[in-house]
């Protein structure tokens, strides 16, 4: 049991930032935007998560120029796509015990 | 409990995997009228081959004039446009309703992946019809569809893999038939689509 709530991430507790995850896992890159409209949540709100995950390096980030307004595109690390699959076999593992 | 956490947050992940990277199904309703439409064309265009007279009583020896050819077109274009148009009023209205957006990535993305095989399929037909194999154009054009369907299926709900592997399968047989084509389209892009519509519609409501 202990080993098992060690394998599970800190940085995945929140919802939001599960949802990050979730959503970068499947796909290749989501902008700031269809990420605000796909987790429903306020700008601050999902900034400071997005920072979260950068800062632990699960993320990261592509910024560029659509008709001249900044787009900011984030795409999962490699780092963050293992980390992230393990902390769910790790919930999976505990749902099973 | 803990585990009641854990158990929402496994739910969370796959709803978010699932709403991040589906598009929003066609509305159940357009995919019944693009069969309507589908069947009402396929009788018209039996009317127009078979009223020309100018057919032996073999079907499959239909030799198309200029002039049938050119209703058929009509015909199938009229067919596409208002399938194509109801089709993007009620997925619009559709996705209103479910505070989707219509044009997301993943609408972008199943739509590029649906018209690359379409568009393929769309050409050679063409020059089918350019180089007098008009025969293989009904087989054709199932073929083709259901390989967009398959393609584009990655994006969008599973059934619509289950359509597209049906209208090949269908395609298929309709060119070892070859002659009764008319009547494999009638069943792919006519009763098909109302089965999957009415499919669809019930899949909305639960």
């Amino acid at each position: 049991m202990k080993h098992i709530l060690k394998d599970l991430n800190k940085a995945f507790e929140n919802r939001v930032r599960l949802g990050i995850m979730s959503a970068l896992l499947v796909n290749d890159s989501i902008n700031f935007k269809e990420l605000k409209r796909l987790l429903d949540v306020t700008d601050g709100n999902l900034a400071s998560h997005i920072k979260a995950l950068e800062k632990k390096e699960y993320i990261t980030f592509e910024k560029s120029f659509i008709d001249r307004k900044p787009n900011t595109t984030y795409s999962i690390t490699k780092l963050g796509r293992l980390a992230f699959k393990k902390h769910v076999a790790a919930i999976e593992n505990l749902l099973k015990t | 409990m803990e585990k009641q956490k854990y158990i929402q947050d496994i739910e969370a992940i796959k709803d978010m995997m699932d709403r991040s990277s589906k598009f929003i199904s066609l509305s159940g309703l357009s995919g019944v009228l693009a069969g309507t439409f589908a069947l009402v064309a396929a009788y018209l265009a039996y009317g127009t081959i078979y009223s020309g007279g100018l057919y032996s009583m073999e079907y499959r020896d239909a030799i198309l004039s200029r002039s049938t050819l050119s209703q058929l077109l009509a015909i199938g274009i009229t067919t596409i446009i208002l399938s194509i148009g109801c089709g993007i009023f009620l997925t619009t209205r559709k996705a209103r309703k479910m505070n989707q957006s219509m044009f997301d990535k993943q609408a972008k993305l199943m739509l590029i992946n649906l018209a690359i095989p379409l568009v393929t399929g769309g050409v050679l037909c063409l020059i089918l019809l350019l180089k007098r194999g008009v025969t293989l154009v009904a087989p054709m054009t199932l073929i083709f569809y259901g390989l967009a369907l398959v393609n584009a299926s990655k994006y969008a709900v599973d059934a619509m893999r289950t359509l597209g592997l049906i209208q090949i399968a269908l395609g298929l047989l309709a060119t070892w038939f070859i002659g009764y084509g008319l009547i494999f389209w009638a069943i792919g892009f006519g009763v098909m689509h109302i089965i999957y519509g009415i499919f669809m519609h019930l899949n909305d409501r639960q």
